[in-house]
């Protein structure tokens, strides 16, 4: 008779779950290991915003005035509505991670489907503002228009707050305000783009029966990206839209 | 590595971390209308940070994470600092005097 020095396929694919993949001794050191992968990539994500926020610091300390101007262009209302829809979105998100662990296919789907929904309306109150700018010409590039900040009679909602005019030499550098605004909050909202992507394919399957069926890490994994993209806005609400006001 | 023990963090954490923020949110917009000087930006970037960390503890459930998760969290906020302080000293020491 002849024997393997291998054990048979069959002892190799016997008792563990099919998600459990062979380089791995159990689940609980298999979904160790992608909560750990899925943090340094959250971390270096951090490293990579953290220049965008270091630049802010930096302009706002140079240009004080001129980002006081362009802080005051926001709508503090709609950032804090945005704050508060993304907040939801996270909880939302956090209550399917507890639907997917405790099996419950129909609330999975449901908390899925009301995040997609929360970060659609996020995007949409981004589009608002994104117009209003566009439409005032104070999106950077060849048809920036200064005269919100030197000629404020110019601009009704300047104006109505009773604001002085600014050197042209300080309101050349709201642009630079303007600049790193859409850097920032364009980018965090591309994060927000490819989440709301991966979230359309998850709520196709959680429809048909994934993640409750004790396998979560992808769900869990997610939600770390999406409440991290969560953390950034809370910053970003912070400095753009709050701390310049006055 | 360790393997950690997996806690099903459920409905009244979440609750409460979301009652926590949106409170947190509200009192920043409010504060951000007061003129309070150079106590608006401390104000602001104190709760900020008070509302990422209740995400990072309970949303992203590092409270029950494995300590090399905490070691490596850790280490980028040392790295995120010493980066972010270092650039700021620079750039403040340039212009000394022209602050």
């Amino acid at each position: 008779m002849v024997s393997s020095a291998f054990p048979s396929a069959a002892a190799e694919h016997g008792e563990h779950p099919p998600y459990l993949l062979h380089h791995f001794q159990s689940v609980e050191q298999q979904a160790d290991a992608a909560n750990f992968a899925m943090w340094l990539f959250l971390l270096s994500e951090v490293m990579f915003f953290s220049g965008l926020f270091a630049a802010f610091l930096i302009y706002r300390n140079w240009y004080i005035p001129a980002f006081v101007a362009g802080a005051k262009q926001l709508n503090v209302g709609l950032g804090a509505l945005n704050s508060g829809l993304l907040i939801l979105s996270s909880f939302s998100l956090g209550m399917g991670v507890w639907s997917a662990e405790t099996r419950r296919k129909s609330c999975l789907v449901l908390c899925l489907i009301l995040t997609f929904v929360l970060g659609l309306g996020f995007l949409g109150i981004k589009s608002i503002e994104y117009a209003e700018k566009i439409e005032k010409h104070h999106f950077p590039g060849l048809h920036y228009s200064l005269s919100s900040f030197i000629d404020p009679s110019s601009d009704q909602a300047v104006s109505a707050a009773g604001e002085r005019p600014l050197p042209l030499d300080m309101a050349r550098h709201t642009e630079l305000y303007f600049s790193l605004y859409f850097a920032m909050t364009g980018m965090h909202a591309l994060h927000m783009i490819v989440g709301m992507g991966i979230l359309a394919y998850m709520i196709l399957r959680a429809w048909g029966g994934a993640y409750t069926s004790g396998h979560v890490t992808f769900v869990k994994n997610f939600a770390l990206y999406w409440n991290l993209v969560d953390i950034v806005w809370i910053y970003l609400f912070a400095l753009l839209y709050l701390v310049s006001r006055h | 590595m360790s393997e950690s023990i997996h806690i099903v963090v459920g409905p009244r954490v979440y609750v409460a971390v979301l009652l926590s923020l949106l409170g947190g949110t509200g009192i920043t917009a409010w504060t951000a209308l007061l003129n309070l000087g150079i106590w608006n930006p401390v104000i602001a970037l104190s709760i900020a940070t008070f509302e990422a960390t209740e995400v990072v503890l309970y949303f992203m459930w590092v409270k029950y994470s494995p300590r090399l998760t905490w070691l490596a969290i850790a280490a980028c906020i040392f790295l995120f600092s010493t980066l972010i302080s270092l650039s700021l000293v620079d750039y403040m020491g340039r212009a000394w005097g022209n602050w």
